[in-house]
């Protein structure tokens, strides 16, 4: 289909799913006078039988791009999300074991994930020609490697899924939050106050059972918003974020539209928030 | 004071004088007969109806609408008007409008973002009598220039602007500002007014294309 063209071009009227691909996939640099076009190359006898088939292909067309995109749901990104600590996870295990045996045969040896690519690329010493030294490196770079990946499905898809929430927090981040609450639904239905300690679980019921402070943030804790804040007002940053990740994920999941608005606030708010330190108001809250 | 397109009356539900058009029911509103009422709290257009700006509206146009959303506005649109095509950005939201086009055999659903028209220009027609945008996104008076190219030299844009899309923390006045004049590039101006009574920090503006 040229740049010139309208939907209709080469599609086969009698074919739902071709005239659906050319609503979806095709462009033009101008507008025209479709209809008459239309008319004109024989595609429909009329004005009104173009009308009713282009209606019949961008309903099916808007039809299928809907499910797609909704398909896309939260119950992928939370088994995304787990693999890919449970990789990285892994792989750290298996690097450090991999580290200590190296280490009897280089003194040289290092270590990390890092140094597990290296020796399984072949880079080091010769007094590693041990083929299961070797081999335990190339398991642990295939395993980094497949967090790589996934984690770059989940910054793919989380946007998809929960817009606001992947704009206000990373969509790493916005992923381990609905995969901590156990969807996207659940996680819309958390009050702030429990969106604030998710990740916290530990220290949350020891604060419950009466033998310790109750913690301030849980895996918000990696939002720049808290982390980049003094400890001292950090508590007041995590329920701001806490806050509008609430909102976020209501958004998400009820309307699903893109609130620009949200983010904006939260940036607003957050500066007020570390301003305190920089004057030393720091005592008062709110 | 402006008259309303052939197909939108204020009819009496439950008493009070409201716009109505003739559709099947969308989103839970009253009806009355085969009328159904057009809440000016939850459509931007049905306010700047309410409020009896000049739309230039006279039933039948062919029109664009940006920012479709569920369906809610777009519904009475297609109920008036000729053929609408209606673009919406969100996948969720859509799903309810392709609903609201069930019964409607000239409303078009497209899911296509209203900043890049050339991914659905080979679909809108051009020389549309009406655009009515309603986009919650950061640029919205670029969203009008760059979908000027399929608005007839005489046709009407109806817009409705969201200063809190723009910048939360400026003063609304000040956005509208900013917004009319990057406007002005490409369209003249008829009418503005805020939407307040129905809408906080929304601007309505009619304009069309220079």
């Amino acid at each position: 289909m040229s740049k010139t063209d309208g939907w209709f071009a080469d599609v086969d009227r009698d074919d739902p799913d071709v005239m659906a691909t050319a609503v979806r996939e095709g462009s033009a640099g101008e507008p025209r006078d479709w209809p008459a076009l239309a008319v004109e190359a024989g595609f429909a006898s009329d004005e009104n039988e173009y009308y009713d088939a282009l209606r019949e292909a961008t309903t099916e067309a808007t039809r299928a791009a809907v499910t797609e995109r909704e398909r896309a749901d939260d119950r992928q990104l939370v088994h995304a999300v787990r693999a890919m600590d449970d990789c990285s996870r892994t792989a750290n295990e298996l690097a450090e074991r991999l580290a200590e045996w190296a280490g009897t045969i280089d003194p040289e040896a290092g270590t990390g994930v890092a140094y597990a690519r290296e020796l399984a690329r072949g880079e080091t010493d010769d007094a590693l020609e041990e083929p299961v030294v070797r081999s335990l490196a190339a398991r642990v770079a295939d395993l980094a490697d497949e967090a790589d990946d996934l984690r770059a499905f989940v910054e793919r898809q989380t946007p998809a899924v929960a817009p606001n929430l992947a704009a206000l927090a990373d969509p790493v981040l916005a992923a381990r939050l609905i995969s901590l609450a156990g969807g996207l639904e659940e996680l819309a239905k958390k009050p702030s106050g429990t969106i604030q300690v998710l990740g916290a679980e530990d220290a949350l019921f020891a604060h419950l059972r009466g033998h310790a402070p109750s913690p301030k943030h849980g895996i918000i804790y990696t939002h720049d918003a808290v982390r980049g804040t003094h400890p001292e007002n950090r508590g007041s940053a995590a329920r701001a974020v806490a806050g509008k990740l609430a909102i976020a994920a209501r958004v998400d999941h009820y309307s699903g539209e893109l609130k620009p608005e949200l983010e904006a606030e939260l940036a607003d708010r957050v500066e007020t928030i570390q301003a305190r330190t920089a004057d030393d108001g720091g005592a008062n809250d709110e | 004071m402006s008259e309303l397109p052939a197909g939108v009356e204020r009819h009496a539900f439950d008493g009070t004088d409201r716009l109505a058009t003739r559709g099947e029911p969308v989103y839970g509103e009253p009806t009355d007969g085969e009328w159904r009422a057009w809440n000016p709290n939850r459509s931007k257009l049905g306010a700047m109806l309410d409020l009896e700006m000049d739309t230039g509206l006279a039933g039948g146009e062919t029109v664009l609408y940006l920012g479709a959303a569920s369906g809610t506005t777009v519904s009475h649109v297609a109920d008036f008007a000729g053929p609408t095509y209606a673009v919406e950005f969100a996948a969720r939201p859509a799903r309810d409008l392709l609903e609201a086009a069930e019964s409607r055999p000239r409303l078009f659903p497209l899911l296509k973002d209203a900043r890049k028209p050339e991914t659905y220009a080979h679909i809108v027609e051009s020389d549309v009598d009406v655009i009515v945008q309603d986009v919650a996104t950061r640029g919205q008076a670029r969203v009008a220039l760059e979908n000027r190219r399929f608005l007839a030299d005489d046709g009407r844009l109806l817009l409705a602007v969201k200063a809190r899309s723009e910048d939360v923390t400026r003063e609304p006045a000040a956005v509208f500002a900013d917004v009319r004049e990057e406007l002005s590039e490409g369209y003249e101006i008829l009418e503005t007014e805020r939407l307040e009574a129905y809408h906080a920090d929304h601007l309505g503006i009619v304009a069309r294309p220079r």
